[in-house]
């Protein structure tokens, strides 16, 4: 078993490398000399030298990486140009307000969408069947922004209910910020089920297909336990690893839904610092979002041979 | 089966019925999209504005039709770029294998790590956000997927008899290639592009909602729902009109992608 997880991690790591080489190499494709962009426009040349040196910017390009890569697992991400707050401190804040929507999102989504693929697989063809598949696949066509801006107009304008711009973190207070995510985790929840519920019905479908079901069924194991010891299990697999996708791919993404809410999330963080140019900011925000990427789906990873036994451990 | 020509039906209608839009709107619409009218002024719609006028007193109509073919173009552009890339990128990797191979992997598997549509946000800071920038960074962000399913295709063709065939018998490598293994990546690319278009209007309109894609006042379905937010609550039409229209291609892309896939992936029918 240990063998197995440290295996999954170092084939984590070399990703994990090779993001931070394209994060690295993408800024340093900006025109321009990369002191004076990471300063803005209003820094004075002789702190651009300063800057140039503290970064190694005479030296070659390798050694400019070693010292970004050392400074990054340091903890140090740089210092944003608008607010020359650390960058580190603004992603992981702004993090904590996007994490938040994203993780109760894909959960709520996971538990309403994974049951009900199932039951639209066990009844192939039926007309639940079909109902099933066409609101997913409705739900999976609706763009969040313009879902996000129908429900803001219904939950609201119209009816009142909820509050239309702003920003009150739950961590301050629970009950008020509760009533600012609430929409966009609708949001997010209505697309994500269109998703997952696709693809828990195609899983199931694949593996009631299989040869070991009919063997279940023939040597006479009760429906029940065909379903719940052998297909459910197996057709949930592939579904994880869906849920993984999602996870990160929301946190690509969830700009939109931010813009739509007035949240201050990561998602906004990053559109804004392209907005302003703010080099370290995105620097900061691209590595942060993708080496969550990759963990979210290391952790998949080995969470899969809990449901998929032909996943060996060794 | 029955579901799958209707599949194939609907999507075909939704998508057949923006490729028209598309094209009479690049030479013909209602009112000048770009004309300032401050009488129509948030006007609802009524028969001059079918569809209501915006907060310039634009026609909304008129405007949504310019933009199926902006975002058209910026989506054929975008995947063209992405298949040809990625087919090169693929077919070179799969077939020459080595170092080459284990390089270009390497790219792709980097770049795949990241999450939809960061890569291409990412590329956005460097190309600039307007209508090339766009094309630019969602052609290089779709690049991999391209080159990866090509790859894989070109793998499993590599070792076939026929393959042994062409070169024994004198071709070139290059005509081996081109000749024989390249048309039967024909398949995978087509699924492929189709659904490559959907991502692509999708993050188009994405982007221009953030106000990173094509910059008004030409109108893109995006940016025209980035332009309705403020006046959500006076004129609730200005953000229904276009998002309804993303919607109603994005499903019309979905559904032709479904029945596409069935129809050339056998074992995948009536699956999804």
């Amino acid at each position: 078993m240990l063998r197995f997880i440290l295996s999954r991690i170092g084939m984590a790591v070399p990703t994990v490398f090779l993001v931070a080489v394209v994060v690295f190499f993408l800024i340093r494709l900006v025109p321009g000399d990369p002191a004076a962009l990471l300063l803005g426009d209003m820094a004075s040349p002789e702190s651009v030298a300063a800057l140039r040196s503290d970064l190694g910017l005479d030296k070659n390009i390798l050694t400019q990486f070693a010292i970004w890569l050392t400074n990054v697992f340091q903890g140090d991400l740089g210092t944003s140009i608008t607010t020359k707050e650390p960058v580190a401190h603004l992603v992981i804040e702004r993090f904590k307000v996007s994490a938040g929507i994203v993780l109760v999102a894909v959960a709520l989504a996971s538990l309403a969408a994974v049951p009900a693929g199932f039951i639209a697989a066990l009844r192939q063809n039926s007309k639940l069947d079909l109902t099933l598949v066409s609101v997913a696949a409705l739900l999976l066509s609706i763009p969040t922004f313009w879902l996000g801006l129908v429900i803001l107009l219904i939950f609201g304008l119209k009816l009142g209910w909820l509050p239309v711009v702003g920003y009150v973190s739950v961590a301050e207070d629970p009950s008020r910020g509760l009533l600012y995510v609430l929409m966009p985790i609708l949001t997010l929840f209505l697309h994500e089920i269109g998703v997952l519920l696709r693809m828990a019905r195609a899983s199931a479908l694949e593996v009631l297909r299989l040869d070991y079901i009919t063997h279940a069924r023939a040597k006479g194991l009760p429906e029940r336990t065909v379903l719940w010891r052998h297909v459910f299990p197996n057709a949930f697999a592939p579904t994880l690893t869906l849920i993984g996708l999602v996870l990160g791919n929301m946190l690509g993404g969830i700009a939109v839904v931010e813009t739509v809410f007035t949240i201050p999330g990561l998602g906004r963080l990053l559109v804004d610092a392209i907005f302003g140019r703010d080099y370290p900011v995105i620097q900061g925000c691209l590595l942060f979002i993708a080496v969550i990427y990759v963990l979210v789906n290391l952790i998949v990873d080995l969470c899969y041979p809990l449901f998929d036994p032909r996943v060996k451990i060794t | 089966m029955k579901t799958l020509s209707a599949n194939a039906m609907v999507g075909g209608l939704f998508v057949g019925a923006f490729v028209i839009a598309a094209c009479i709107g690049s030479v013909w619409t209602p009112y000048d999209p770009m004309a300032l009218d401050m009488k129509a002024r948030l006007a609802g719609p009524s028969i001059q504005h079918l569809l209501g006028a915006d907060e310039f007193g634009r026609d909304v109509l008129s405007r949504l039709m310019l933009g199926a073919s902006a975002s058209g173009i910026v989506s054929l552009a975008t995947v063209a770029i992405a298949t040809i890339l990625g087919t090169a990128l693929g077919s070179i990797s799969g077939y020459l294998g080595g170092w080459t191979d284990r390089v270009l992997v390497a790219v792709t598997n980097a770049l795949l790590a990241f999450p939809g549509i960061l890569l291409a946000l990412g590329l956005l800071a460097i190309f600039g956000a307007n209508k090339y920038g766009i094309v630019l960074a969602l052609g290089i962000a779709y690049t991999p997927s391209v080159a990866r399913i090509v790859r894989g295709t070109v793998l499993s063709l590599r070792e076939r008899e026929f393959i042994d065939a062409s070169r024994v018998s004198g071709d070139s490598e290059m005509y081996t290639l081109l000749r024989h293994i390249l048309p039967n990546c024909l398949a995978p690319l087509t699924v492929l592009s189709t659904s490559m278009f959907g991502w692509t209007l999708l993050s188009e309109s994405a982007l221009s909602f953030l106000g990173l894609g094509v910059p008004p006042p030409a109108p893109t379905w995006g940016n025209m729902l980035a332009a309705a937010r403020p006046y959500l609550a006076q004129a609730a039409w200005l953000a229904i009109f276009p998002g309804l229209c993303i919607s109603i291609v994005l499903l019309g892309i979905n559904l032709l992608g479904d029945a596409l896939r069935d129809r050339l992936d056998p074992k995948m029918r009536g699956m999804q």
